[in-house]
């Protein structure tokens, strides 16, 4: 404390450099840490290009126009050993990106049947739901892969004895085959669905207008699976009807034609969904839960029915609690998915695992393992920060 | 409410459909059409399951076989496997003669995670428990005092290693996370920044690329001739990971005091760190208790991860065992094995956790 005079003219207290002044000691503490840290960069940095000299490893990203020289099982795009590294990874990422949002898809539909099965009135459906979110939650990913992984690969008749539930369908030790569609038409039929999407949008934010207006409630329900229906078969029929069934079929000793799971894919998706959606679903449930009973009673009294109270009184509450551990739920399951390695499903660890092997390029990999896996994680709670601020409650 | 109808002096029936043994589960089994279809479809289905299951694992199981083609011939599980390779499995390649160590390392591990989970240790006595603990178990593994021979710990392996690794991620992490949780709270923008960005980053990365680091990074970090084991290595990352995420539960806690609590302290004249000790921590640690045992239980699961660094943990171990030539094809049997392992652990730490959330939040309800 610095003195004070009741009869000096008030003037600004001096600031004197003293070791009790809370706003010098923070300055000093901050100075210390950023030069702690700095100090422990340049101490890292140093002898990593120290060491690199030593073992005669360039540094910079130059290699990713090097020809790879590896095949990859799973390409959803071209991709031969002639051509470059950074194509390979290129590869590996959308692989990555595969297995994560068909796995958010399914899990989040699998999650939610098992949370609301859970709360559901019948005692066997109940119990079951528990008992499966019990067991998967407390069984490591990593080992739930390669349980799948060995079930699929050892415990599955070779590719002549396949199962083969429905025509068409092969269940085998070389994973699952079903038919494809192929021909002409095709590009039609995923316009006539992206048109669909775009056609929805719209007219639900013309019935929500008109309903803002007149009070009118518009079937959009109908509406859109009307649009889902009708364009496609429209686009269909506008290219002249060209569309074959390609079906797999035995030649020699594997299948060919119709699309294909491989083994390690199928494993890594039935890890990665039945493990998040067992999350999901306790998720789903406190969701639920957190949704005031009086909400059901006061919405059934107004006379709405039953499904349209959950889904205008009961989900637009239960969403603002289940938004944000949902998000984290897809996050993990973005994460998770670089397990794959383990199982040797190409996925971008895996690929660039590889590629640091072959070039010993590994701080360049790292990094862009990171990069990678930060971008798609910051994309993803960019995205869900959106969602929950639309649907977040509006106060005064 | 002042008027009240009276009550006839027998009182009502119970309603109908709660009198008796089969009409409450009439309700909860047959109670609507829907109702009445899932029911059947799910009891259809677990008949189908249940018994095919159990034959499998039990009745047709081979529990005795000396030999994997005798094993082989059984209809069931081949459970002989198990038991010939069970040394392996739970303790790695540790020297045979000398797994009693391990053994007694792993009681030791157990009986210091029980002891943190009661209420009657919740006070300084614990960290003397983790610090006599975790210095046992580590002269236990590694001897070369008291007459016990030295054990390399690329040598260690299966269900100790897989413990240690937890236990000690979680006995470093825990301080390490304290101090983030308080860092990202701090007034100093600088401080502040520096652990915003560290937890993010770690949170944004998975587990993989921190061993990966740990495993090809590390060693180009450190100077020319130095070195650091592979274990001590993924210890490290592990240490890492948990820290940013036991920082951002801390920081909840430290969220839910209210400000006159900090108030309050400051008005006594207490300085930064006497707060934090004396008031606001004890307090913000006990609400998030559960959350931190969850933690827990995601750390004890992930660090299976290690097996992709070549790690000899519970996990490797049991790859290790099916990669005898002997006996190829029991994968079904050896995950089945951990996994119970794994389960056993998790499942009573979370039940424990939510026996633990409804007896903290007792106090506060009303």
């Amino acid at each position: 404390m610095t003195t004070n005079n009741p009869q000096a003219p008030v003037a600004a207290p001096k600031r004197r450099l003293s070791w009790n002044d809370p706003g010098v000691r923070a300055v000093v503490y901050q100075v210390v840490a950023l030069a702690l840290v700095a100090w422990a960069v340049w101490f890292l940095v140093s002898n990593t290009l120290n060491n690199l000299q030593v073992r005669n490893i360039s540094t910079g990203f130059g290699f990713l126009d090097r020809e790879a020289g590896f095949a990859i099982g799973e390409t959803p795009v071209a991709y031969s050993p002639a051509d470059t590294y950074g194509r390979a990874i290129w590869v590996g990422l959308l692989n990555t990106l595969r297995a994560a949002v068909l796995g958010i898809i399914f899990a989040t539909i699998l999650g939610t049947l098992i949370g609301v099965g859970r709360l559901s009135k019948n005692w066997l459906i109940a119990k079951v739901c528990s008992v499966y979110v019990e067991v998967m939650r407390n069984v490591p990913l990593l080992l739930q892969l390669f349980f799948w992984y060995a079930l699929i690969t050892e415990n599955m008749p070779g590719p002549r004895q396949a199962y083969n539930p429905l025509p068409g369908v092969f269940i085998s030790n070389r994973g699952l085959k079903v038919p494809g569609l192929e021909g002409s038409s095709m590009d039609w039929i995923l316009g006539g669905l992206a048109l669909a999407i775009v056609g929805t949008i719209l007219v639900a934010h013309w019935g929500k207008k008109r309903q803002e207006a007149t009070g009118q409630i518009f079937p959009l329900g109908r509406a859109a699976l009307a649009l889902f229906i009708g364009l496609p078969i429209l686009g269909w029929l506008i290219s002249g009807a060209s569309l074959s069934l390609n079906m797999p079929e035995l030649k020699g000793f594997n299948f060919s034609g119709g699309l294909t799971l491989s083994p390690e894919f199928a494993a890594l998706l039935a890890g990665l969904v039945i493990y998040t959606a067992a999350f999901i679903a306790e998720v789903v449930r406190s969701g639920i839960q957190a949704v005031n009973h009086g909400q059901w009673e006061a919405a059934g009294s107004l006379g709405l029915r039953r499904s349209r109270v959950l889904r205008l009184v009961v989900l637009p509450q239960a969403l603002r609690v289940i938004i944000p551990p949902m998000t984290s739920q897809y996050l993990n399951l973005t994460k998770n998915s670089s397990l794959a390695v383990a199982i040797g499903y190409p996925d971008i660890v895996s690929v660039v695992n590889t590629m640091m092997n072959q070039t010993g390029q590994a701080i360049e990999g790292i990094l862009i393992i990171m990069a990678a896996y930060l971008t798609v994680s910051l994309s993803i709670s960019i995205f869900m920060n959106w969602y929950n601020k639309r649907i977040a409650l509006v106060e005064r | 409410m002042s008027t009240t109808t009276p009550i006839p002096s027998e009182g009502l029936p119970p309603p109908k459909n709660q009198v008796g043994l089969w009409p409450p589960w009439k309700e909860r089994l047959f109670s609507s059409p829907l109702s009445i279809l899932a029911t059947v479809l799910t009891a259809w289905v677990l008949i189908m399951a249940v018994p095919a299951l159990i034959d499998w694992a039990f009745l047709q199981a081979d529990f005795t076989s000396s030999t994997a083609q005798e094993c082989r011939k059984a209809a069931g599980a081949c459970w002989a496997f198990i038991a010939e390779k069970h040394r392996l499995i739970l303790f790695g390649t540790y020297p045979y003669d000398e797994q009693w160590r391990p053994l007694i390392a792993t009681i030791i591990l157990i009986a210091v995670i029980v002891c943190s989970g009661l209420r009657r240790f919740w006070n300084a006595r614990l960290a003397l428990i983790w610090v006599v603990g975790l210095t046992a178990v580590a002269v236990l593994m590694w001897g070369g005092v008291f007459g016990l021979t030295y054990v390399e710990n690329s040598l260690w392996g299966g269900l100790p290693l897989t413990l240690i690794l937890s236990t000690f991620g979680i006995a470093f992490a825990f301080p390490l996370g304290v101090l983030l949780a308080l860092g990202r709270r701090s007034k100093m923008p600088a401080i502040k920044a520096l652990c915003v960005v560290y937890i993010e980053l770690i949170r944004g990365v998975p587990l993989i690329s921190l061993l990966f680091m740990s495993s090809v990074m590390l060693p180009l970090f450190l100077p020319v001739g130095f070195s650091i084991d592979k274990l001590l290595r993924a210890q490290i990352a592990i240490i890492m990971f948990a820290a940013a995420y036991i920082a951002e539960t801390v920081r909840g806690g430290l969220q839910a005091i209210p400000k006159g609590q900090y108030e309050g302290a400051d008005s006594l004249g207490l300085n930064y760190w006497q707060q934090m000790r004396k008031i606001i921590l004890p307090q913000a640690l006990r609400i998030v208790i559960p959350p931190l045992v969850s933690i827990f239980i995601a750390l004890f699961k992930d660090t299976s991860l290690v097996v992709i660094i070549g790690i000899f943990d519970l996990t490797l171990a049991a790859k290790a065992a099916l990669s005898d030539a002997a006996w190829r094809g029991f994968g079904i049997e050896a995950y089945v094995f951990i996994s119970l392992i794994y389960f056993v652990f998790c499942f009573s730490m979370s039940k424990y956790s939510q026996r633990l959330e409804t007896r903290l939040a007792a106090g506060q309800k009303r």
